[in-house]
Protein backbone atom coordinates (compact mmCIF):
# COMPACT_ATOMS: atom_id res chain seq x y z
CA UNK A 1 0.00 0.00 0.00
CA UNK A 2 1.43 3.33 -1.07
CA UNK A 3 1.71 6.41 1.10
CA UNK A 4 -1.08 8.19 -0.71
CA UNK A 5 -3.42 5.26 -0.18
CA UNK A 6 -2.45 5.11 3.48
CA UNK A 7 -3.21 8.79 3.89
CA UNK A 8 -6.58 8.31 2.27
CA UNK A 9 -7.37 5.38 4.51
CA UNK A 10 -6.67 7.52 7.57
CA UNK A 11 -9.85 9.37 6.75
CA UNK A 12 -11.76 6.39 8.02
CA UNK A 13 -11.82 6.01 11.80
CA UNK A 14 -13.20 2.52 11.39
CA UNK A 15 -10.25 1.38 9.33
CA UNK A 16 -7.88 2.85 11.87
CA UNK A 17 -9.69 1.11 14.70
CA UNK A 18 -9.31 -2.23 12.98
CA UNK A 19 -5.66 -1.97 12.04
CA UNK A 20 -4.52 -0.43 15.31
CA UNK A 21 -5.21 -3.45 17.50
CA UNK A 22 -1.96 -5.36 16.80
CA UNK A 23 -0.03 -2.14 17.25
CA UNK A 24 -1.59 -1.48 20.62
CA UNK A 25 -0.72 -4.95 21.79
CA UNK A 26 2.75 -4.79 20.29
CA UNK A 27 3.65 -1.46 21.81
CA UNK A 28 2.19 -2.54 25.12
CA UNK A 29 4.31 -5.65 25.30
CA UNK A 30 7.42 -3.84 24.14
CA UNK A 31 6.86 -1.17 26.75
CA UNK A 32 6.39 -3.73 29.48
CA UNK A 33 9.59 -5.56 28.64
CA UNK A 34 11.73 -2.49 28.01
CA UNK A 35 10.55 -0.60 31.06
CA UNK A 36 10.90 -3.59 33.34
CA UNK A 37 14.42 -4.22 32.10
CA UNK A 38 15.20 -0.53 32.18
CA UNK A 39 13.98 -0.03 35.73
CA UNK A 40 16.03 -2.89 37.07
CA UNK A 41 19.10 -1.94 35.05
CA UNK A 42 18.91 1.68 36.10
CA UNK A 43 18.33 0.96 39.74
CA UNK A 44 20.67 -1.93 40.29
CA UNK A 45 23.27 -2.32 37.60
CA UNK A 46 24.13 1.07 36.17
CA UNK A 47 27.20 2.55 37.82
CA UNK A 48 26.71 5.53 40.14
CA UNK A 49 27.97 8.86 38.89
CA UNK A 50 31.39 10.00 40.05
CA UNK A 51 30.11 13.33 41.30
CA UNK A 52 26.44 12.79 42.00
CA UNK A 53 26.40 9.32 43.48
CA UNK A 54 23.15 7.45 43.34
CA UNK A 55 20.80 10.37 42.84
CA UNK A 56 22.07 10.31 39.30
CA UNK A 57 19.82 7.32 38.72
CA UNK A 58 16.84 9.64 38.71
CA UNK A 59 18.00 10.72 35.30
CA UNK A 60 16.78 7.39 33.97
CA UNK A 61 13.18 8.35 34.66
CA UNK A 62 13.42 12.11 34.38
CA UNK A 63 14.92 12.25 30.89
CA UNK A 64 12.52 9.74 29.26
CA UNK A 65 9.55 11.50 30.84
CA UNK A 66 10.69 14.92 29.66
CA UNK A 67 11.51 13.69 26.17
CA UNK A 68 8.23 11.85 25.74
CA UNK A 69 6.23 14.77 27.13
CA UNK A 70 7.80 17.10 24.63
CA UNK A 71 7.44 14.68 21.73
CA UNK A 72 3.77 14.19 22.50
CA UNK A 73 3.16 17.90 22.35
CA UNK A 74 5.02 18.23 19.08
CA UNK A 75 2.92 15.31 17.85
CA UNK A 76 -0.16 17.30 18.77
CA UNK A 77 1.19 20.28 16.88
CA UNK A 78 1.79 18.21 13.77
CA UNK A 79 -1.67 16.66 14.12
CA UNK A 80 -3.03 20.16 14.41
CA UNK A 81 -1.45 21.05 11.13
CA UNK A 82 -2.89 17.94 9.53
CA UNK A 83 -6.30 18.85 10.88
CA UNK A 84 -6.19 22.33 9.42
CA UNK A 85 -4.85 21.37 6.03
CA UNK A 86 -6.56 18.04 5.37
CA UNK A 87 -9.50 18.28 7.78
CA UNK A 88 -8.73 14.77 8.99
CA UNK A 89 -10.97 13.79 11.90
CA UNK A 90 -8.42 11.29 13.14
CA UNK A 91 -6.03 14.15 13.83
CA UNK A 92 -8.38 15.54 16.45
CA UNK A 93 -8.80 12.05 17.89
CA UNK A 94 -5.01 11.92 18.16
CA UNK A 95 -4.83 15.24 19.97
CA UNK A 96 -7.55 14.14 22.39
CA UNK A 97 -5.61 10.97 23.09
CA UNK A 98 -2.23 12.63 23.68
CA UNK A 99 -3.45 15.21 26.14
CA UNK A 100 -3.91 13.29 29.41
CA UNK A 101 -0.72 11.28 29.30
CA UNK A 102 1.29 14.23 28.01
CA UNK A 103 0.21 16.39 30.91
CA UNK A 104 0.98 13.66 33.39
CA UNK A 105 4.43 13.07 31.92
CA UNK A 106 5.26 16.77 32.05
CA UNK A 107 4.25 16.90 35.70
CA UNK A 108 6.34 13.81 36.30
CA UNK A 109 9.32 15.39 34.58
CA UNK A 110 9.02 18.45 36.79
CA UNK A 111 8.61 16.36 39.92
CA UNK A 112 11.49 14.02 39.16
CA UNK A 113 13.64 16.97 38.19
CA UNK A 114 13.00 18.56 41.54
CA UNK A 115 13.63 15.34 43.36
CA UNK A 116 16.88 14.98 41.43
CA UNK A 117 17.92 18.51 42.18
CA UNK A 118 17.40 18.44 45.92
CA UNK A 119 20.16 16.00 46.90
CA UNK A 120 22.40 16.82 43.96
CA UNK A 121 22.46 20.58 43.77
CA UNK A 122 20.67 21.48 46.98
CA UNK A 123 17.53 22.98 45.49
CA UNK A 124 14.12 21.60 44.60
CA UNK A 125 13.73 24.24 41.97
CA UNK A 126 15.93 26.62 40.05
CA UNK A 127 14.83 29.07 37.40
CA UNK A 128 16.92 28.20 34.40
CA UNK A 129 16.30 27.46 30.73
CA UNK A 130 15.43 23.79 31.08
CA UNK A 131 13.18 24.03 34.12
CA UNK A 132 11.40 27.04 32.68
CA UNK A 133 10.86 25.30 29.38
CA UNK A 134 9.39 22.22 31.07
CA UNK A 135 7.11 24.43 33.14
CA UNK A 136 6.09 26.24 29.98
CA UNK A 137 5.32 22.88 28.40
CA UNK A 138 2.99 22.11 31.30
CA UNK A 139 1.18 25.38 30.76
CA UNK A 140 0.94 24.66 27.06
CA UNK A 141 -0.80 21.40 27.88
CA UNK A 142 -3.06 22.97 30.47
CA UNK A 143 -4.00 25.70 28.03
CA UNK A 144 -5.23 23.22 25.46
CA UNK A 145 -7.03 21.28 28.16
CA UNK A 146 -8.82 24.39 29.46
CA UNK A 147 -9.74 25.46 25.96
CA UNK A 148 -11.23 22.07 25.17
CA UNK A 149 -13.27 22.18 28.35
CA UNK A 150 -14.75 25.50 27.25
CA UNK A 151 -15.83 24.51 23.75
CA UNK A 152 -18.58 21.97 23.28
CA UNK A 153 -18.85 21.68 19.51
CA UNK A 154 -16.52 18.87 18.43
CA UNK A 155 -15.33 20.32 15.17
CA UNK A 156 -14.65 23.80 16.47
CA UNK A 157 -13.03 22.39 19.58
CA UNK A 158 -10.75 20.38 17.35
CA UNK A 159 -9.77 23.37 15.27
CA UNK A 160 -9.18 25.56 18.30
CA UNK A 161 -6.98 22.93 19.96
CA UNK A 162 -5.13 22.39 16.72
CA UNK A 163 -4.38 26.08 16.40
CA UNK A 164 -3.11 26.40 19.96
CA UNK A 165 -1.06 23.21 19.61
CA UNK A 166 0.59 24.52 16.44
CA UNK A 167 1.50 27.87 17.93
CA UNK A 168 2.74 26.20 21.07
CA UNK A 169 4.87 23.76 19.11
CA UNK A 170 6.71 26.63 17.41
CA UNK A 171 7.49 27.89 20.90
CA UNK A 172 9.26 24.69 21.86
CA UNK A 173 12.45 25.02 19.78
CA UNK A 174 12.83 28.61 20.94
CA UNK A 175 12.91 27.41 24.47
CA UNK A 176 15.06 24.43 23.64
CA UNK A 177 17.92 26.49 22.30
CA UNK A 178 17.80 28.77 25.28
CA UNK A 179 19.55 25.98 27.17
CA UNK A 180 22.58 26.06 24.89
CA UNK A 181 22.90 29.74 25.50
CA UNK A 182 21.95 29.94 29.12
CA UNK A 183 24.87 29.44 31.50
CA UNK A 184 23.12 28.02 34.49
CA UNK A 185 22.66 25.28 36.96
CA UNK A 186 21.08 22.82 34.62
CA UNK A 187 23.49 20.40 33.03
CA UNK A 188 23.81 20.49 29.26
CA UNK A 189 21.76 17.98 27.32
CA UNK A 190 23.40 14.64 27.88
CA UNK A 191 21.47 12.73 25.29
CA UNK A 192 20.66 13.79 21.77
CA UNK A 193 19.86 11.68 18.78
CA UNK A 194 22.68 12.82 16.57
CA UNK A 195 25.51 13.76 18.85
CA UNK A 196 27.72 11.36 20.65
CA UNK A 197 26.76 11.32 24.31
CA UNK A 198 29.34 12.33 26.80
CA UNK A 199 28.55 9.34 28.97
CA UNK A 200 30.11 5.89 28.75
CA UNK A 201 27.92 3.12 27.31
CA UNK A 202 27.29 1.53 30.70
CA UNK A 203 25.49 4.73 31.52
CA UNK A 204 23.63 5.62 28.36
CA UNK A 205 22.52 2.15 27.35
CA UNK A 206 20.00 1.81 30.18
CA UNK A 207 18.90 5.34 29.35
CA UNK A 208 18.28 4.34 25.76
CA UNK A 209 16.24 1.36 26.93
CA UNK A 210 14.19 3.56 29.23
CA UNK A 211 13.60 6.17 26.57
CA UNK A 212 12.46 3.67 23.98
CA UNK A 213 10.37 1.90 26.61
CA UNK A 214 8.71 5.17 27.57
CA UNK A 215 7.98 6.00 23.95
CA UNK A 216 6.48 2.55 23.43
CA UNK A 217 4.31 3.05 26.47
CA UNK A 218 3.22 6.44 25.18
CA UNK A 219 2.37 4.95 21.81
CA UNK A 220 0.38 2.17 23.50
CA UNK A 221 -1.44 4.70 25.65
CA UNK A 222 -2.21 7.08 22.80
CA UNK A 223 -3.42 4.33 20.49
CA UNK A 224 -5.62 2.85 23.22
CA UNK A 225 -7.17 6.21 23.93
CA UNK A 226 -7.63 6.86 20.24
CA UNK A 227 -9.53 3.62 19.87
CA UNK A 228 -11.76 4.53 22.80
CA UNK A 229 -12.38 7.97 21.39
CA UNK A 230 -13.28 6.51 18.00
CA UNK A 231 -15.81 4.18 19.60
CA UNK A 232 -17.24 7.11 21.52
CA UNK A 233 -17.58 9.35 18.49
CA UNK A 234 -18.94 6.64 16.23
CA UNK A 235 -21.16 5.04 18.87
CA UNK A 236 -24.29 5.50 16.79
CA UNK A 237 -22.95 3.81 13.70
CA UNK A 238 -23.71 0.31 12.56
CA UNK A 239 -20.21 -1.07 12.84
CA UNK A 240 -19.78 0.08 16.42
CA UNK A 241 -23.13 -1.23 17.47
CA UNK A 242 -22.35 -4.56 15.89
CA UNK A 243 -19.01 -4.59 17.66
CA UNK A 244 -20.58 -3.81 21.01
CA UNK A 245 -23.31 -6.42 20.58
CA UNK A 246 -20.81 -8.98 19.41
CA UNK A 247 -18.73 -8.44 22.50
CA UNK A 248 -21.75 -8.75 24.69
CA UNK A 249 -22.74 -12.02 23.05
CA UNK A 250 -19.23 -13.30 23.49
CA UNK A 251 -18.63 -12.16 27.11
CA UNK B 1 22.29 4.10 48.58
CA UNK B 2 24.57 6.75 49.92
CA UNK B 3 21.82 8.76 51.59
CA UNK B 4 20.09 9.61 48.35
CA UNK B 5 17.89 6.57 48.57
CA UNK B 6 14.72 8.41 49.50
CA UNK B 7 14.92 10.67 46.49
CA UNK B 8 15.65 7.89 44.07
CA UNK B 9 12.73 5.85 45.32
CA UNK B 10 10.47 8.91 45.26
CA UNK B 11 11.25 9.52 41.63
CA UNK B 12 11.01 5.91 40.54
CA UNK B 13 7.90 5.37 42.60
CA UNK B 14 6.19 8.36 41.05
CA UNK B 15 7.13 7.12 37.61
CA UNK B 16 5.83 3.64 38.29
CA UNK B 17 2.64 5.14 39.69
CA UNK B 18 2.12 7.30 36.61
CA UNK B 19 2.72 4.44 34.20
CA UNK B 20 0.74 1.76 35.97
CA UNK B 21 -1.97 4.20 36.99
CA UNK B 22 -2.40 5.42 33.46
CA UNK B 23 -2.54 1.94 31.98
CA UNK B 24 -5.08 0.97 34.59
CA UNK B 25 -7.16 4.09 34.04
CA UNK B 26 -7.35 3.47 30.32
CA UNK B 27 -8.31 -0.15 30.85
CA UNK B 28 -11.03 0.76 33.30
CA UNK B 29 -12.42 3.51 31.07
CA UNK B 30 -12.52 1.07 28.20
CA UNK B 31 -14.48 -1.49 30.20
CA UNK B 32 -16.85 1.21 31.44
CA UNK B 33 -17.39 2.50 27.94
CA UNK B 34 -18.18 -0.96 26.66
CA UNK B 35 -20.59 -1.56 29.51
CA UNK B 36 -22.32 1.74 28.90
CA UNK B 37 -22.73 1.08 25.20
CA UNK B 38 -23.89 -2.48 25.77
CA UNK B 39 -26.47 -1.26 28.23
CA UNK B 40 -27.68 1.20 25.65
CA UNK B 41 -27.89 -1.56 23.07
CA UNK B 42 -29.85 -3.80 25.38
CA UNK B 43 -32.28 -1.02 26.23
CA UNK B 44 -32.84 -0.37 22.55
CA UNK B 45 -33.35 -4.05 21.79
CA UNK B 46 -35.85 -4.38 24.62
CA UNK B 47 -37.88 -1.37 23.54
CA UNK B 48 -37.93 -2.74 20.01
CA UNK B 49 -39.04 -6.11 21.27
CA UNK B 50 -41.83 -4.59 23.32
CA UNK B 51 -42.90 -2.54 20.30
CA UNK B 52 -43.11 -5.54 18.00
CA UNK B 53 -45.08 -7.55 20.49
CA UNK C 1 -6.21 47.37 -0.08
CA UNK C 2 -5.95 50.79 1.45
CA UNK C 3 -3.31 50.41 4.14
CA UNK C 4 -3.14 54.00 5.23
CA UNK C 5 -6.93 54.15 5.39
CA UNK C 6 -6.94 51.07 7.57
CA UNK C 7 -4.22 52.47 9.77
CA UNK C 8 -5.90 55.84 10.24
CA UNK C 9 -9.21 54.14 11.02
CA UNK C 10 -7.61 51.96 13.71
CA UNK C 11 -5.73 54.94 15.08
CA UNK C 12 -8.90 56.98 15.35
CA UNK C 13 -10.60 54.06 17.08
CA UNK C 14 -7.77 53.95 19.58
CA UNK C 15 -7.96 57.67 20.22
CA UNK C 16 -11.73 57.53 20.65
CA UNK C 17 -11.40 54.63 23.06
CA UNK C 18 -8.63 56.14 25.17
CA UNK C 19 -9.53 54.05 28.17
CA UNK C 20 -8.19 50.98 26.45
CA UNK C 21 -4.74 52.56 26.55
CA UNK C 22 -4.92 54.54 29.76
CA UNK C 23 -6.25 51.74 31.94
CA UNK C 24 -3.34 49.38 31.28
CA UNK C 25 -0.93 52.28 31.67
CA UNK C 26 -2.47 53.19 35.00
CA UNK C 27 -2.02 49.59 36.04
CA UNK C 28 1.60 49.74 34.92
CA UNK C 29 2.41 52.66 37.14
CA UNK C 30 0.40 51.33 40.04
CA UNK C 31 2.25 48.04 39.89
CA UNK C 32 5.62 49.74 39.65
CA UNK C 33 4.78 51.99 42.58
CA UNK C 34 3.64 49.03 44.63
CA UNK C 35 6.87 47.24 43.95
CA UNK C 36 8.98 50.28 44.71
CA UNK C 37 7.22 51.02 47.96
CA UNK C 38 6.42 47.54 49.13
CA UNK C 39 9.60 45.76 48.20
CA UNK C 40 11.68 44.90 51.25
CA UNK C 41 14.95 44.71 49.37
CA UNK C 42 17.54 47.37 49.90
CA UNK C 43 18.47 49.91 47.26
CA UNK C 44 21.47 48.18 45.85
CA UNK C 45 19.61 44.89 45.71
CA UNK C 46 16.63 46.14 43.74
CA UNK C 47 18.88 46.32 40.73
CA UNK C 48 19.01 42.52 40.71
CA UNK C 49 15.25 42.08 40.60
CA UNK C 50 14.30 45.23 38.78
CA UNK C 51 14.69 43.72 35.33
CA UNK C 52 12.46 40.77 36.06
CA UNK C 53 9.89 42.95 37.82
CA UNK C 54 9.78 45.40 34.96
CA UNK C 55 9.14 42.65 32.46
CA UNK C 56 6.60 40.94 34.67
CA UNK C 57 4.65 44.16 35.00
CA UNK C 58 4.91 44.79 31.26
CA UNK C 59 3.54 41.30 30.62
CA UNK C 60 0.56 41.84 32.88
CA UNK C 61 -0.09 45.26 31.40
CA UNK C 62 -0.13 43.72 27.98
CA UNK C 63 -2.58 41.03 29.04
CA UNK C 64 -4.90 43.72 30.35
CA UNK C 65 -4.70 45.57 27.09
CA UNK C 66 -5.17 42.46 24.98
CA UNK C 67 -8.39 41.47 26.63
CA UNK C 68 -10.20 44.31 24.88
CA UNK C 69 -8.37 43.98 21.59
CA UNK C 70 -11.17 42.30 19.68
CA UNK C 71 -13.97 42.17 22.20
CA UNK C 72 -15.86 45.29 21.27
CA UNK C 73 -15.96 44.59 17.57
CA UNK C 74 -16.77 40.99 18.28
CA UNK C 75 -19.78 41.93 20.35
CA UNK C 76 -21.20 44.53 17.98
CA UNK C 77 -20.80 42.42 14.86
CA UNK C 78 -18.24 44.64 13.17
CA UNK C 79 -15.56 41.97 13.36
CA UNK C 80 -17.66 39.41 11.58
CA UNK C 81 -18.45 41.88 8.85
CA UNK C 82 -14.86 42.97 8.39
CA UNK C 83 -13.43 39.47 8.31
CA UNK C 84 -15.90 38.23 5.78
CA UNK C 85 -15.69 41.17 3.43
CA UNK C 86 -12.06 42.24 3.66
CA UNK C 87 -9.71 41.32 0.86
CA UNK C 88 -6.97 40.41 3.29
CA UNK C 89 -8.36 39.91 6.81
CA UNK C 90 -4.83 39.09 7.88
CA UNK C 91 -3.82 42.70 7.19
CA UNK C 92 -6.70 44.07 9.22
CA UNK C 93 -5.58 42.03 12.20
CA UNK C 94 -1.95 43.04 11.70
CA UNK C 95 -2.81 46.74 11.61
CA UNK C 96 -4.92 46.42 14.71
CA UNK C 97 -2.11 44.68 16.57
CA UNK C 98 0.30 47.37 15.36
CA UNK C 99 -1.89 50.10 16.76
CA UNK C 100 -2.29 48.17 20.02
CA UNK C 101 1.49 47.98 20.24
CA UNK C 102 1.79 51.70 19.69
CA UNK C 103 -0.47 52.18 22.68
CA UNK C 104 1.31 49.71 24.91
CA UNK C 105 4.74 48.42 23.91
CA UNK C 106 6.01 51.57 22.28
CA UNK C 107 4.60 53.75 25.00
CA UNK C 108 6.26 51.61 27.66
CA UNK C 109 9.55 51.75 25.77
CA UNK C 110 9.43 55.53 25.76
CA UNK C 111 8.61 55.58 29.44
CA UNK C 112 11.41 53.14 30.23
CA UNK C 113 13.84 55.66 31.76
CA UNK C 114 11.17 56.70 34.25
CA UNK C 115 10.25 53.10 34.99
CA UNK C 116 13.86 52.12 35.52
CA UNK C 117 14.26 54.95 37.96
CA UNK C 118 11.18 53.92 39.89
CA UNK C 119 12.24 50.30 40.00
CA UNK C 120 15.67 51.09 41.31
CA UNK C 121 17.58 50.11 38.22
CA UNK C 122 20.91 51.88 37.66
CA UNK C 123 21.22 54.37 34.83
CA UNK C 124 23.61 52.10 32.94
CA UNK C 125 20.70 49.74 32.37
CA UNK C 126 18.38 52.31 30.84
CA UNK C 127 19.57 52.09 27.27
CA UNK C 128 19.53 48.28 27.27
CA UNK C 129 16.11 48.28 28.92
CA UNK C 130 14.71 50.51 26.21
CA UNK C 131 16.23 48.34 23.53
CA UNK C 132 14.96 45.17 25.16
CA UNK C 133 11.46 46.59 25.45
CA UNK C 134 11.52 47.83 21.89
CA UNK C 135 12.57 44.42 20.61
CA UNK C 136 10.45 42.33 22.95
CA UNK C 137 7.10 44.07 23.24
CA UNK C 138 6.09 43.48 19.60
CA UNK C 139 6.24 39.75 20.35
CA UNK C 140 3.93 40.31 23.30
CA UNK C 141 1.39 42.14 21.20
CA UNK C 142 1.57 39.71 18.29
CA UNK C 143 1.43 36.52 20.31
CA UNK C 144 -1.06 37.99 22.73
CA UNK C 145 -3.36 38.71 19.83
CA UNK C 146 -3.56 34.97 19.17
CA UNK C 147 -4.76 34.36 22.71
CA UNK C 148 -7.16 37.28 22.49
CA UNK C 149 -8.57 35.93 19.23
CA UNK C 150 -9.15 32.49 20.72
CA UNK C 151 -10.88 33.74 23.86
CA UNK C 152 -12.89 36.69 22.60
CA UNK C 153 -16.05 34.60 22.53
CA UNK C 154 -15.95 33.55 26.16
CA UNK C 155 -17.48 35.72 28.84
CA UNK C 156 -14.91 34.68 31.42
CA UNK C 157 -12.18 34.65 28.83
CA UNK C 158 -9.71 36.55 30.97
CA UNK C 159 -8.33 33.54 32.78
CA UNK C 160 -8.20 31.45 29.66
CA UNK C 161 -6.42 34.25 27.85
CA UNK C 162 -3.76 34.38 30.54
CA UNK C 163 -3.34 30.62 30.46
CA UNK C 164 -2.96 30.45 26.70
CA UNK C 165 -0.69 33.42 26.46
CA UNK C 166 1.60 32.75 29.41
CA UNK C 167 3.69 30.02 27.75
CA UNK C 168 4.18 32.25 24.74
CA UNK C 169 5.20 35.23 26.85
CA UNK C 170 7.61 33.40 29.08
CA UNK C 171 10.61 33.32 26.69
CA UNK C 172 10.22 37.07 26.22
CA UNK C 173 10.18 37.58 29.97
CA UNK C 174 13.21 35.38 30.40
CA UNK C 175 15.36 36.99 27.74
CA UNK C 176 14.13 40.47 28.49
CA UNK C 177 14.94 40.20 32.17
CA UNK C 178 18.26 38.61 31.31
CA UNK C 179 19.17 41.50 29.02
CA UNK C 180 18.53 44.03 31.75
CA UNK C 181 20.41 41.96 34.30
CA UNK C 182 23.42 41.76 32.01
CA UNK C 183 23.38 45.51 31.63
CA UNK C 184 23.15 46.00 35.37
CA UNK C 185 26.22 43.81 35.78
CA UNK C 186 28.03 45.82 33.09
CA UNK C 187 28.11 42.78 30.85
CA UNK C 188 27.30 42.41 27.20
CA UNK C 189 23.60 41.97 26.59
CA UNK C 190 23.73 41.27 22.87
CA UNK C 191 22.73 37.62 23.10
CA UNK C 192 19.41 38.05 24.93
CA UNK C 193 18.63 41.11 22.80
CA UNK C 194 19.19 39.08 19.66
CA UNK C 195 16.87 36.41 21.02
CA UNK C 196 14.19 39.04 21.66
CA UNK C 197 14.50 40.26 18.09
CA UNK C 198 14.27 36.69 16.81
CA UNK C 199 11.18 35.93 18.86
CA UNK C 200 9.50 39.09 17.64
CA UNK C 201 10.29 38.16 14.06
CA UNK C 202 8.85 34.72 14.62
CA UNK C 203 5.79 36.26 16.25
CA UNK C 204 5.35 38.55 13.26
CA UNK C 205 5.32 35.66 10.83
CA UNK C 206 3.03 33.43 12.89
CA UNK C 207 0.94 35.73 15.04
CA UNK C 208 -1.37 37.60 12.67
CA UNK C 209 -2.15 34.48 10.68
CA UNK C 210 -2.93 32.44 13.79
CA UNK C 211 -4.96 35.30 15.23
CA UNK C 212 -7.04 35.56 12.07
CA UNK C 213 -7.74 31.84 12.13
CA UNK C 214 -8.58 32.08 15.81
CA UNK C 215 -11.04 34.88 15.18
CA UNK C 216 -12.77 32.84 12.51
CA UNK C 217 -13.14 29.97 14.94
CA UNK C 218 -14.40 32.24 17.69
CA UNK C 219 -16.96 33.79 15.37
CA UNK C 220 -18.31 30.36 14.52
CA UNK C 221 -18.73 29.61 18.19
CA UNK C 222 -21.29 32.31 18.66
Amino acid sequence: MGLKEFWHKLGSPRWFYQISLPWVVGFGLAALVLLAVGFVWALAFAPPDYQQGNSFRIMYVHVPAAMAAQSLYIGMGVAGFVLFVWRMKLADVFITACLPFGMLLTALALFSGGVWGRPTWGTWWEWDGRTVSTLVLLFLYIGIYALREAIVDTELRGRASALVAMVGTINIPVIKYSVEWWHTLHQPASFTLTEKPSMPPEMWLPLLVMVIGMYCFAAHNVLSRMRMEIIERESGTQWVRALVSGQRAAG
Amino acid sequence: MGGHGLYVWLAYGATALVLVGNAYAVRRARVRQLQRLQWGERLQAETQDSQTE
Amino acid sequence: MNLTGLLSREWRALVRNRGAVLNPMAFLFLAVMLFAVGSPVSDNETARYGGAMLWLIVLLTNMLSLDSLFRRDFDNGVLEQVLSTAQAPFMVVLIRVLVQWLGTGLLITLLAPLLCLLLGLPSEAIFTSMLALLLGTPALSLLGAVGAAMTVGFSRGGILLGLLVLPLFLPVLVFGASAINQAVLHMDATAPLAWLAFISMLALSVGPLAATLGLKISLQLQ
